[in-house]
């Protein structure tokens, strides 16, 4: 057996550990990484970094290609099941709840500032310019989504408008998951066109703000402006503050193309998308709560005292969280 | 390392190395435009197959709950359908596994479900955006033509971005710091220097020293691929590669060795080059090719 090459000699001795990862892992592949018992659990880092570390001998000692390619390939899958996405899903969901959220919210304060003031200026722009000249309504609101709330309507219809209960009760599901998976939708364009370096998702926002502002002029010419106050404050603060952290974490993306800094785009560009990624399924959170209240609050509340205080108190205890949780746990 | 580099600069350019948390280097393939299109088609195929279910199923189930629950469906489906795959199974979605990708963490680490949801959410933007702009139909064209140009051609450069990076990396996986590689699936075959008792009993070929000098690594494992081919040809082509060989590092058959068998031959001149380059290697020589002296 002196003849025998190192090389060969190598790979009979490790052969049959490799063989027994190969087979974990295909059944990992396979039915998941439930599918293995407690054993095999157990053999599979012994196994992987046994192998592993053949690999950095054979690329050391061997030139058979084949065996190289083998232990390449068998490392990478092994590698792909031992560090997969593995903690359990109810421990991934404290952890997003306790601290990732509202870390990552905070850590964008920048962006949700410049987020605010964009819609700031257009409910402002808008509402200056409707108060000044009511033909600008129409080009704030198109016709097709006014629902006959114009200069042209009666004030008693628009307060009207304000009421509640107007619709089937039975029908009040189906129309907040409406508005849940359209706005949800919006927030979600404003937060991927980000990578557009940010400005669509300023555009976006500020058109929101502008139809915001020219509601709010039209009412505020008939005095109803507290009656239409009441009437937003149930959902609306709920569902500007998710379109502001969407539009927040588009921001994030794009200032992470445009100011890398020192770091390489991409790198930084991965960094900060995490987190634009956890602050934007806050915002489907917050947006889905908004559609809840939009749907069946602002139907089933009607008094004005009610709406404000429900409306906002939940908006202070949203804030509050973001502001509050898991400042003591560093990720 | 500098082994290292000698593996993956060898290796086809789509060829990527990522660093495992032990510190060694294990290369991937990068998935090609073609196997990503493959598996997108495959997922979107599944996607409105879902969707038209759902429909059904709403519009049989009829009422207000049904009508709730199809609006959430819909929502769910589209927004969540490839982020709850690739939760689930790792990286993957029904497309990518039919296709044999996955997608992994570009630093090695692993694959977290923030970069999962990122990747997929940008898909908004990269797909659903440039498809309903396209499917937008005469009105939205009538209303604003130049508008609705820029517009499919902004987003369209966005949707070919892999196409313009080395990484294939579409926008999502900028943004949530993965790459898509092919699955590996590679087989161990025999060892071709394996120990067969009869050859190193009584050699029937028996190369000189300096007949071992003439190839390196390279030339080596092209013939490893000329011993490992099968079917048609083969015989041929191991005929030509013997005749060539011999000629080369001017071979001379003994007398008393047997008949001249060219596959035989080859197997043992294989055997005895990779013992000589492998002893070299353990000296820290490693001769790339025939040209490097």
């Amino acid at each position: 057996m002196a003849l025998e090459l190192k090389s060969a000699q190598f790979r009979r001795e490790r052969e049959g550990v490799w063989r027994e990862l190969e087979t974990l892992v295909a059944r990992a592949e396979r039915h998941g990484m439930g599918s293995l018992d407690g054993d095999s659990l157990a053999r599979l880092p012994t196994l992987y970094r046994a192998t592993l570390s053949g690999l950095s001998v054979a690329r050391a000692i061997s030139l058979d290609r084949n065996l190289l390619d083998y232990l390449e390939a068998l490392c990478a899958r092994a590698y792909l099941c031992v560090y997969g996405v593995r903690e359990r899903p109810s421990a991934l969901l404290a952890a997003f709840f306790a601290w990732r959220l509202p870390a990552a919210v905070r850590g964008a304060w920048r962006a949700i500032v410049l987020a605010f003031i964009v819609i700031l200026a257009g409910v402002l722009a808008a509402w200056f310019l409707t108060a000044s000249d009511p033909a600008y309504y129409d080009s704030f609101i198109a016709k097709g989504v006014q629902q006959g709330r114009s200069f042209d309507a009666s004030t008693e219809a628009l307060r009207a408008s304000l009421g509640g209960g107007g619709k089937d009760v039975d029908e009040l599901g189906a129309f907040a998951a409406y508005l849940f998976s359209h706005n949800a939708q919006i927030g979600i364009l404003s937060f991927s066109l980000g990578f557009a370096l940010g400005v669509p998702t300023l555009a976006l926002i500020f058109t929101n703000g502008l139809m915001l502002g020219a509601f709010l002029a039209l009412f505020a010419s008939r005095g109803l402006l507290v009656e239409l106050g009441g009437w937003l404050s149930i959902h609306g603060p709920t569902e500007f503050l998710a379109l502001i952290l969407s539009a927040a974490a588009g921001l994030k993306i794009a200032g992470a193309v445009l100011f890398a800094g020192r770091e390489p785009r991409l790198v930084r560009l991965a960094r900060d998308g995490r987190d634009a990624a956890v602050i934007m399924m806050g915002a489907v959170m917050l947006f889905l709560l908004a559609g809840l209240l939009e749907g069946l609050g602002r139907q089933l509340v009607v008094g004005m005292a009610a709406r404000y205080l429900l409306g906002w108190s939940i908006f202070a205890a949203i804030v509050a969280y973001f502001c509050m949780a898991g400042r003591e746990r560093r990720p | 390392m500098s082994d290292l580099a000698v593996t993956i600069e060898s290796a086809d350019p789509r060829m990527r190395a990522v660093v495992t948390p032990e510190g060694v280097a294990v290369s991937v393939r990068l998935a090609s435009v073609g196997e990503r299109a493959t598996a997108l088609v495959l997922d979107l195929l599944i996607l409105i197959v879902a969707l038209i279910v759902v429909a059904i199923a709403t519009a049989v189930a009829g009422g207000h709950v049904g009508r709730t629950a199809g609006i959430l469906l819909m929502f769910v489906l589209r927004v969540f359908y490839f982020a709850g795959f690739e939760l689930a199974w790792n990286g993957r979605t029904p497309g990518k596994r039919m296709a044999s990708l996955r997608v992994i963490n570009r630093r090695g680490g692993p694959l977290t479900p923030a970069a999962v949801i990122g990747r997929n959410l940008m898909r908004e933007v990269e797909l659903f955006l440039p498809l309903s702009l396209a499917l937008a139909g005469d009105a939205a064209i009538a209303a604003g033509p130049w508008t609705w140009i820029a517009t499919l051609t902004w987003v369209g450069v966005l949707a070919a971005l892999p196409l313009f990076n080395r990484d294939r990396l579409r926008a999502g996986d900028m943004v949530a710091g993965t790459w898509v590689v092919a699955e590996p699936k590679p087989v161990l075959l025999p060892d071709l220097a394996a120990v067969r008792s009869a050859v190193y009993a009584a050699p029937a070929y028996v190369f000189t020293a300096q007949q071992l000098v003439v190839y390196g690594v390279k030339e080596l494992q092209v013939l490893e691929d000329v011993l490992r081919s099968s079917g048609q040809g083969t015989t041929a082509l191991q005929g030509d590669v013997a005749r060539r060989i011999v000629r080369k590092i001017g071979y001379v058959h003994p007398d008393g060795g047997g008949a001249f068998n060219e596959r035989a031959f080859l197997e043992a001149f294989y055997a005895a080059q990779r013992r000589r380059l492998e002893a070299e290697l353990a000296f820290g020589r490693r001769r790339r090719d025939k040209n490097d002296r």
